[in-house]
């Protein structure tokens, strides 16, 4: 896997690398993308693509409205308040 | 240098919320309008890890409905997708969306261009929760700090996408697809379809080409606008603005504008990092939905005719021409009506099932009534409506009253000329044709003993008006005589009514002879 390849994965991930943790992950995500190359060997030509491994389907609730939480509780780990809501930098569209 | 013709092509992305009483994978209060930031939020949507999302069942009902009213296909199955990208208003990282398996495809709805219908193609309806509410807060003073608030109410509300083909050639095509859709989504009741309120968002993907040719050239998306009009006049400013870019040999860069209001203009936004990196795959904490044939098909019958399908049948099945059937189709009340007046004159009305079924047509005789009914109502009626300021529904007219009116016609009991006299009357008073015309009720009466006898019913039943006229007050005998034409149900000659008001008045003036 290219460097700027994992540079860009770091990114979407909005994780910070290193030079050397870069490095690094360029031969660990190598292996990975290697192993899943193995598994693209069995042939799956028969089978529907899997969405869901739990053999579930429609679960459903009914449309009843209940209490939320107290405004408190949802902004308690905020690590900025300001007018009852989460303060974060500045988002220019 | 010639200068190319180009042909504009448009296609709609809208955002609906729906009108449930929950939001769609908690049971928060969906109806957050008007409440105090952050107090309609529970951990499901507040995105705090660990919590299980669970699909609010009346949203997919509504949702699909929506697709059968505009006539996609619903496949059997269908599932979630997470949809990622880093945003502040997206309290998971990632927004459950649908993706490869949308819940509806391929329908199509018209829009009336010209005198014509036209189709425009559906792509696709599918369902996914809103985001959260930025509120962005700039300081008053170069220097400070700029920086956003989050809101957390909306995030979790369902919200339906409908994405259009790109089958729009105009900005007035597009206006026109988006006030049918919003119709077709206030008849159903699943939404309030409220652009200013932000309940039913619109995004544009315009972009021009060659004319005769099918060659696709680079869109540009289109945010950012907040009514009818503004969707109407950002489409024409941004079809003009690629149309200079293109005559003066530039090209157009794939981007994505936001339509400034009050300046009428688009301006570039800073693209999202990464906009096209949503790696996409299947939501693995809902499991997906298989809808059974039965369901799907017990819901389309539970479908309300829709005004474009109604106006369809009245010209296929009623024989109307397209301006009858946009008249009478306008308001539900007047198309109610039209039919109730035919089902009284006895011609076989036929309820349609909204989806554009071809019916036969009716035959001759039934057709020539329908012409009639219609000639009527977009005729004397609508004009004695304008006149009176009234609603159909508030008309004293019952569709019985003006079908037996129809069938004295045909009879040959009045004239042409005539009816319109009496119809007249039936709307001032609400009486039938019948009695108008049989003459106890229509004629005048002119005769003073008859007149006189009511006149003195009206004077011994209202002492005080006389009272009041021989007190000097000259509007007592306007009232009075207002009375006698009550008492009479207009039919009393009113001159011969004044004068013999004025007489007996002027008699019970001088003093008793008793
Ligand atoms: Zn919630």
């Amino acid at each position: 896997m290219s460097r700027q390849e994992v540079e860009h994965i770091a990114l979407l991930a909005r994780v910070g690398l290193t030079e050397q943790e870069v490095e690094r992950f360029q031969g660990h995500l190598s292996q990975i993308l290697d192993y899943f190359a193995i598994l693209e060997e069995v042939d799956t030509s028969g089978i529907s693509p899997t969405a869901q491994v739990i053999a579930l389907e429609n679960i459903f609730r009914s449309d009843v409205a209940s209490p939320s939480l107290p405004r408190e509780q949802v902004l308690a780990n905020g690590p900025q308040v300001e007018e009852g809501c989460f303060k974060v930098k500045a988002v220019l569209e | 240098m010639l200068l190319m013709d180009y042909e504009t092509v448009i296609g709609l992305e809208v955002h609906a919320q729906l009108l449930t009483r929950s939001k769609i994978f908690c049971p928060c209060s969906a109806d957050y309008a008007g409440a105090e930031p952050n107090t309609h939020v529970c951990p499901v949507c507040l995105g705090l890890p660990g919590v299980l999302p669970t699909i609010n069942w009346q949203a997919m009902e509504y949702a699909v409905m929506t697709a059968l009213a505009l006539n996609c296909a619903i496949p059997e199955y269908t599932k979630f997708d997470r949809k990622n990208y880093p945003y502040p208003d997206l309290m998971k990282g990632y927004q459950i969306s649908q993706y490869d398996a949308p819940l509806s495809r391929d329908g199509w709805i018209t829009i009336p261009l010209n005198g014509q219908q036209k189709h425009i193609g559906i792509t696709r309806v599918h369902m996914e929760e809103d985001t959260a509410k930025l509120l962005h807060r700039t300081p008053p003073k170069a220097g400070g700090e700029t920086y956003s608030l989050v809101d957390v109410n909306r995030s979790g509300v369902p919200l339906m996408e409908i994405v259009s083909e790109p089958d729009m050639r105009s900005p007035e095509e597009a206006r026109q697809y988006l006030i049918q859709l919003r119709d077709i989504l206030l008849y159903l009741g699943v939404s309030t379809g409220n652009m200013e309120e932000g309940s039913f968002r619109c995004d544009a993907n315009v972009s021009l080409r060659p004319v005769g040719t099918s060659q696709l050239l680079t869109k540009v998306e289109v945010k950012n606008m907040n009514s009818f009009r503004a969707v109407y006049r950002a489409l024409a400013y941004e079809v003009e603005r690629q149309r200079a870019v293109l005559e003066r040999g530039g090209t157009i860069v794939q981007e994505t504008r936001g339509w400034v209001d009050d300046k009428g203009i688009t301006v570039s936004q800073r693209s999202k990092e990464f906009a096209h990196d949503y790696r996409y795959f299947p939501e693995p904490d809902l499991p997906p939905m298989v809808f059974s044939r039965e369901w799907v098909e017990e819901l389309r019958a539970r479908l309300p005719e829709f005004p474009q399908a109604r106006r369809q049948r009245f010209m296929t099945y009623y024989g109307l021409s397209s301006s009858e059937a946009d008249v009478l189709t306008a308001s539900r009340d007047m198309a109610d009506y039209f039919e109730a007046c035919l089902k009284a004159l006895g011609v076989p009305t036929s309820k349609g099932k909204g989806h554009g079924d071809i019916l036969p047509p009716l035959d001759a005789s039934g057709q020539k009534r329908a012409k009639s009914v219609s000639n009527w109502l977009l005729g004397e009626f609508s004009r004695l409506l304008n006149a009176t300021g009234q609603d159909i529904s508030q008309a004293q007219v019952t569709p019985e009253n003006l079908a037996q009116m129809l069938n004295l016609m045909e009879k040959g009991t009045i004239s042409g000329k005539m009816a319109k006299e009496v119809f007249e009357e039936m709307f001032r008073s609400g009486r039938s044709a019948e009695e108008i015309v049989s003459g106890t009720a229509y004629t005048q009466i002119s005769d003073a003993g008859e007149v006189e006898s009511v006149v003195e019913r009206v004077l011994a039943a209202n002492s005080r008006a006389v009272e009041d006229f021989r007190q000097g007050k000259a509007q007592a005998l306007t009232f009075l005589v207002g009375q006698v034409m009550k008492e009479s149900k207009g039919r009393a000659n009113p001159s011969l009514v004044n004068s013999l008001l004025r007489q007996k008045l002027e008699v019970q003036d001088e003093p008793s002879h008793g």
